[in-house]
Parts: C-alpha cells; structure tokens; sequence
C-alpha cells in the first residue's frame, strides 16, 4: 500500500486510492464511529436539539483503552495517580467537554466515510480522492484519531513500542493492524504537508 | 479574595463542587496564571504536533517547531499560559486535535 497525498494546485489535497484500501478506511472510520457513540440525542437524530445543548457529558473517564487515550484527563501528571482534588476538576471538565469532543471526532470520521462513499471506483485501478482544504482538515483529524485508536489497541506505549512494530514476523496476528497503522502514518504525513501554513 | 469566605452561608452540596471555573480558580490561587501543557507520546507525528501549534495558537513555524522538540525530548512542554478559563478552552482544543494535553497552575 503506497498510499501517499499530493496538494491540488489551488487548495486540497488528491490521494490514489485502490478497492482495498478504500475498504480498509472505511471500515476503521466506521469502527471508530461506533466506539464514539451517537450524541446525546440517540443515534436517529431525533432527540430534542435544544436539551442536548445543555446535557451533560460523564464525569467518570471512558473504560475502553482507545477512548481513554481520545478523552484524557485534563488534569494531574499523566505519569502519578492522581489526588482527590485533580480528579474532581478532570470530572467536571470532562462534564462541560467530552459531548463536544465527542461530536468533532464524530463530525470527522463521517467526513471520511461520505468522502470514500462519493467514489466511483473503476475496477482494479481504483479512484483518486479529491479533498477541499476543509475536508483535509477533517480527515487530517480523523487519521490521527485512527492512528491513536490502533495504537491503543496496539499497547504502543513507549517509543520503543513502535520500533518493535516494524520487527513484527509475518506470521504474527497484529500483523495487518501493524501494516495499517504505519499505512494511515504514510496518509497523514503527507496530508499535513499539504496543510502546512 | 473576600468572596471565598463566604462559604460557610452556602448548603453543603453547592460547597463540594463549585458551578463555574472563576469560582474554582478563585479559591485556588488566583493571582498564579494556568499552564496548558502538552505531553509527548509515540502516536503523534512531529509535523502533526508542529501543524497544531501552528494553526491553533498562530505561533510561527520556528516557535511550533521547537515547542514540539521540547515535547519530544523533554517528555512535555508548556504551550500556553493564562486564565483557568483560558487554559480549559486550549487543553480541549489539544483533546480536539489528539494531543494529550492537561492544564495545572504554574508555581514555578
């Protein structure tokens, strides 16, 4: 998977892509948009617009390894146990902001999915995508929170983590979340160039 | 600050937890600015990091790019400073962004 952006004289940014590869990024954006949950309205859109705007987000950091690492703490040292009072303030900074964060990640990971869904896809030669600078932007986002959901999953921790990914053998069953983690690092590295101020 | 020592006339549920940052930071020291600080981790890439600073704070290239160094090889760096206000809308833009960020009061 080569996989690599290119600016788009003018604004954007243009990616080959083939049936496989679109496959495989449709399907972490829409696994990633199940992780996140609908919004407080419930996942039809038709819960009541204006209670949503004043509900509250949880107060308890997420269970899941991938969604902690979305929503962390806002205070304390990431490295020591945090005291009473540092709990409480990330509790109810949580309450005021993690709905938000949710619905910006959500926002983006559909960016992604309606982009891939608008190809037509010619056989085996795949389809070359085309974003506006704005739709980069989102999908600059969402490859990141793609990356950080199968780095969680993938126990990278440390520097060193990522070193002894590219050592895996072969055989070795995180071997294809490997190959799509260090793919969609390719994808991002060259988007962000596009991006750059 | 004279408003802290009013606590004694207020129910004990509204004492636990204050309603608004000013309050909280009130209590804390108010005087000693917030810090948004932002961690390093092995997921980010340097270029994502620097875009960040870039386009969130406006900071120049160089300025981001050294920001994001110091995150790499001093393991955190402080990126912004201000009112505890402030600092929340900056650590969840980071949270936005995928940067793990948190925000503490500056004693130093």
């Amino acid at each position: 998977m080569a996989g690599h952006f290119e600016p788009i004289p003018g604004g954007g940014a243009a990616v080959a892509l083939d049936e496989v590869e679109i496959s495989i990024l449709r399907s972490l954006a829409v696994q990633l948009l199940e992780l996140i949950g609908p919004g407080p309205g419930g996942a039809d859109g038709e819960g009541d617009p204006l209670a949503d705007l004043f509900a509250e987000g949880p107060s308890e950091p997420p269970t899941d390894p991938v969604l902690q690492r979305l929503f962390p703490d806002a205070y304390g040292d990431p490295e020591s146990v945090p005291d009473d009072q540092h709990k409480e303030y990330s509790a109810e900074f949580r309450r005021f902001t993690e709905n938000d964060l949710r619905a910006g990640k959500r926002e983006n990971a559909l960016a992604v999915v309606r982009s891939l869904d608008a190809l037509t896809v010619g056989g085996e030669r795949g389809a070359v995508l085309k974003l506006s600078a704005d739709e980069s932007r989102q999908w600059l986002g969402s490859l990141n929170d793609l990356r950080l959901a199968l780095a969680a999953r993938l126990d990278v921790i440390a520097e060193e983590d990522t070193d002894l990914l590219y050592q895996l053998p072969d055989t070795d069953p995180r071997k294809p979340m490997v190959m799509a983690y260090l793919w969609l690092g390719g994808l991002q590295e060259t988007l962000v160039e596009t991006l750059m101020p | 600050m004279g408003q802290v020592s009013v606590a004694p006339d207020v129910s004990p549920v509204e004492v636990q937890r204050p309603e608004s940052a000013e309050e909280v930071s009130a209590v804390a020291e108010p005087d000693v600015p917030w810090v948004t600080i932002v961690h390093n981790d092995p997921v980010n890439l340097m270029s994502y990091v620097t875009y960040v600073f870039q386009t969130y704070f406006g900071y120049s290239k160089d300025k981001a790019h050294k920001l994001m160094l110091d995150v790499h090889h001093k393991g955190r760096a402080v990126v912004s400073s201000g009112t505890r206000e402030e600092m929340e809308r900056d650590v969840q833009a980071m949270h936005g962004y995928g940067l793990w960020a948190t925000m503490s009061q500056d004693r130093t």
